[in-house]
């Protein structure tokens, strides 16, 4: 534990100030480390000339570093000591060619080449089309049959690819296959100009553009010098909240249509698009872009957008109550949510799930209160009732969020009287040899980008974590042993990004 | 003459009273709805599309909607539409008649198995499964009428001499028969809670799912199957619900129509606010219509004295 160097959210770190450690020993901490109810933020690979580095940030109730130096392949951390390394494990092995020996499930995350030119971990030829060569986890027997579903689905939703294994109606297990959508989003933000970084991370998940542009501008800020006034993170926040009730309320929406429930998915709908104006109210785009950037905001909040959202968030309050109650009275929605899906909250601890779905699991943890970013060292925190880890805790974790949001903006805008400036997208240098981390609660749980910079100043390694990437496997986990048509509920009860997983 | 004309205004209105249910549901939801005929647009709409084929598909795939669609007719042609005599009828015709629906049924599965693609093997599955529980209470039903009516035959039951309705002897013991009706219609014609016919998500479905394939005029035809499915259900329990004088003829029709129009109300206002069971619950809910219908028929022993 010693060697482990204690890190603050959006502090910068020198690069040589990170402990480099053996593999040994660095095995043994983190093993030890998420032993004791640690998780891991970021894990991943970077080539520093000829040597490769592993560099892993944790995170208890504070946030730590330690990086390792490996060769080719190195003993997997999944096969020892934890789940939690599962899927950065065989990110590693994909972005780098560095091979986890014995992990349990060695196969491609996202089907692209790795970053130097190494001999594929998978034995893929990339020229041809996904999917390539990779296997399924097979069930035998004789009433066992198999359902494949995408990656082209439906509705109109992203793609990806879900392998059930069934007995009759019951699932044993379920297999995700992601990395359709793959963009090379972290490559692109080492090679454009800093200026075209925020749009960009607007566009890593369409639904959480504010979450992911904050997590960039943060890291921006904190290496480039800028600082931000307390009325441009009022601002921030609020839009950081109105984000989080939009999705909200569409999610909820959309579970009372997957089960045949139509009042409040057409309610909700409506509503969800009148918390999207209040976005484009704030700053000119319903999905907020273009509203965060490096040093400030956009676009000032005027008194007149201020009396717009407080006045609209009275209409909608009890609007949103009367529904919720409709929602979560009906016996029938009662019996479709109850017992559907479940996830265990020692489950939830083995997969280090995140947001509403650890939350809904007994995780309390929320980075909004344990690395506060913006205005949220002064707001209080949420309490979750209902944490039985099933369809109906997270969905009443959502409806508890909608309204701790609404009187998280309520409080906001009564101290907007703190003046704003606008910002426009200004020419800044980085410092230099440097790392940061930073991290926001988006709406669907921790998002996390860590940014390091050369000798020159440049960007070297952009790596982005969207909560998704924590969270899909909890959604496997969530179908086994449960009935294949209970598939979409839990789904949405999840809803988890496919871009921003394929990155 | 009559029964034909019946029969010739039936075989055009089913389409009509699904749009009913749409509508319901819209204003449930504060919306506006699609038009009242919005299934004649849709089904002319698919008659001048092209059908498209798998290759993986044999005769029986192209059968299936031609088989279900002529077995729903063919049901119509057997049952007294607003207590007007129907145009055939014979002892017995019950039986075979619910069976030329559990045949439209058969091919409609063989239909779906015939595409091998996984999710419409699981539609059959659910289909063939929760079909053969409703036909228990079916069969219970008969069994009930045979023995208020002493008659095997739609005609008889309705048009006959001791015509069954709320208002004979042991017509209180219909109310459980109707609800029991209802519960198999809801069953039977794929409606919320048991199944959702609006739905876009192929593992929940049941009967959606097993006709994904079909398209153009074979989807029409399997549409149209469905309206005259639903509308001979819907009129089983309107004939039950309102006493009709068969002298009366052709005079009978608006109150029928009327009525009938209610029990579509009836099955968008319970869509409207209720959910969908459970999968695994939903055997169950079939079964409760068994059992009242079998309660109902226990109760007759104490009037048949």
């Amino acid at each position: 534990m010693d060697n482990l160097l204690h890190i603050e959210n959006g502090g910068i770190v020198k690069r040589s100030d990170i402990p480099l450690v053996s593999f040994d020993s660095f095995a043994t901490i983190l093993s030890e480390f998420v032993e004791n109810d640690g998780y891991i933020v970021q894990f991943f690979a970077l080539v520093e000339g000829d040597k490769n580095k592993l560099i892993a940030v944790v995170r208890n109730n504070q946030l730590f570093i330690l990086s390792t130096e490996v060769g080719e392949n190195f003993a997997s951390l999944t096969a020892t000591a934890s789940e939690k390394f599962h899927m950065f494990e065989r990110e590693i092995a994909e972005q780098y060619g560095i091979v986890p020996k014995d992990h349990p499930w060695l196969k491609m995350v996202r089907y692209h080449a790795n970053y130097r030119g190494a001999p594929d971990a998978f034995g893929n030829n990339y020229s041809e089309d996904i999917p390539g060569n990779y296997s399924y986890f097979q069930v035998e027997g004789e009433a066992v049959h198999e359902v494949a579903v995408g990656p082209v689905h439906a509705g109109i939703i992203e793609p990806g690819h879900f392998r059930f294994q069934c007995s009759g109606e019951e699932v044993f297990s379920l297999e995700i296959q992601l990395g359709y959508q793959h963009r090379g989003v972290e490559n692109l933000f080492t090679e454009v100009p800093l200026k075209r970084l925020p749009i960009i991370a607007e566009s890593i998940a369409g639904d959480t553009s504010i979450g992911h542009n904050l997590c960039c501008c943060q890291a921006l800020e904190a290496l480039g010098g800028l600082s931000v006034d307390p009325g441009a993170q009022i601002v921030r926040s609020i839009a950081l909240e109105l984000e989080r009730i939009a999705n909200h309320i569409g999610d909820l929406g959309a579970l009372s249509g997957d089960v045949a429930f139509n009042p409040p998915a057409a309610y909700f709908g409506r509503i969800r698009g009148e918390f999207l104006n209040l976005l484009q109210v704030l700053c000119g785009n319903r999905f907020g872009k273009s509203l965060v950037l490096p040093g400030g905001i956009s676009q000032i909040m005027t008194a007149e957008q201020s009396t717009i959202i407080e006045e609209k968030l009275k209409e909608l309050e009890p609007e949103i109550r009367h529904v919720c109650d409709l929602l979560f009275s009906a016996h029938t929605v009662q019996a479709r949510f109850e017992q559907t899906g479940t996830v265990s909250n020692q489950m939830a601890r083995d997969l280090g799930l995140v947001g509403y779905a650890g939350r809904a699991s007994g995780i309390e943890y929320d980075a909004r209160v344990t690395f506060p970013t913006e205005s949220y060292r002064q707001l209080p925190a949420n309490r979750n009732e209902m944490t039985n880890g099933d369809v109906n805790s997270r969905a009443t974790v959502r409806k508890e969020e909608i309204s701790h949001s609404i009187h998280l903006i309520r409080l906001l805008l009564n101290k907007a009287g703190e003046t704003s400036s606008t910002t426009i997208m200004q020419d800044f240098t980085l410092e230099p040899d440097a790392l940061i981390i930073t991290i926001n609660e988006g709406w669907r749980g921790e998002i996390s980008h860590c940014l390091m910079t050369d000798a020159e100043g440049k960007i070297e390694r952009y790596k982005v974590k969207d909560p998704s990437f924590h969270n899909w496997t909890g959604l496997a986990m969530s179908l086994r042993n449960e009935e294949i048509s209970e598939f979409p509920l839990c789904n949405k009860s999840f809803n988890l990004s496919y871009c921003g997983f394929d990155l | 003459m009559e029964s034909i004309l019946s029969l010739g205004l039936a075989l055009l209105a089913a389409p009509l009273f699904p749009g009913i249910i749409l509508k319901v549901k819209a204003l449930f939801v504060g919306k506006k709805g699609p038009p009242l005929f919005i299934k004649y647009y849709t089904f002319v709409k698919l008659l001048k599309k092209g059908s498209a084929y798998s290759t993986s598909t044999t005769f029986v795939f192209a059968a299936g909607p031609i088989i279900s669609c002529a077995g729903a007719i063919m049901v119509l042609f057997f049952f007294p539409i607003g207590a007007i005599a129907p145009v055939f009828s014979f002892h017995g015709d019950v039986i075979v008649l619910f069976y030329i629906l559990g045949l439209g049924r058969f091919f409609t599965i063989a239909a779906a198995l015939d595409t091998a693609s996984p999710f419409q093997g699981m539609g059959a599955a659910r289909e063939a499964f929760f079909g053969t529980l409703a036909e228990a209470s079916i069969f219970a039903i008969l069994i009930l009428f045979y023995r208020m009516n002493g008659s095997l035959s739609f005609a008889d039951y309705f048009t006959g001499l001791q015509p069954i309705s709320l208002t004979s002897p042991a017509g209180s013991l219909l109310l459980l028969v109707i609800v029991s009706l209802f519960m198999v219609l809801l069953t039977e014609n794929s409606r919320v809670p048991v199944d959702d016919p609006a739905t876009h998500l192929e593992l929940t479905m049941i009967h959606e799912v097993m006709v994904l394939d079909h398209s153009g005029p074979d989807l029409a035809l399997i549409e149209l199957g469905s309206f005259y499915k639903l509308f001979f259900y819907s009129a089983f329990i309107t004939l039950m619900l309102c006493p009709l004088d068969p002298a009366r003829g052709l005079l009978n029709l608006p109150l029928f129509y009327a009525v009938l129009a209610l029990v579509y109300v009836a099955i968008g206002f319970i869509e409207s606010v209720t959910a969908r069971f459970k999968m695994r619950r939903t055997p169950k809910f079939i079964l409760t219509s068994c059992t009242l219908v079998f309660f109902a028929a226990i109760l007759t022993m104490g009037f048949n004295k």
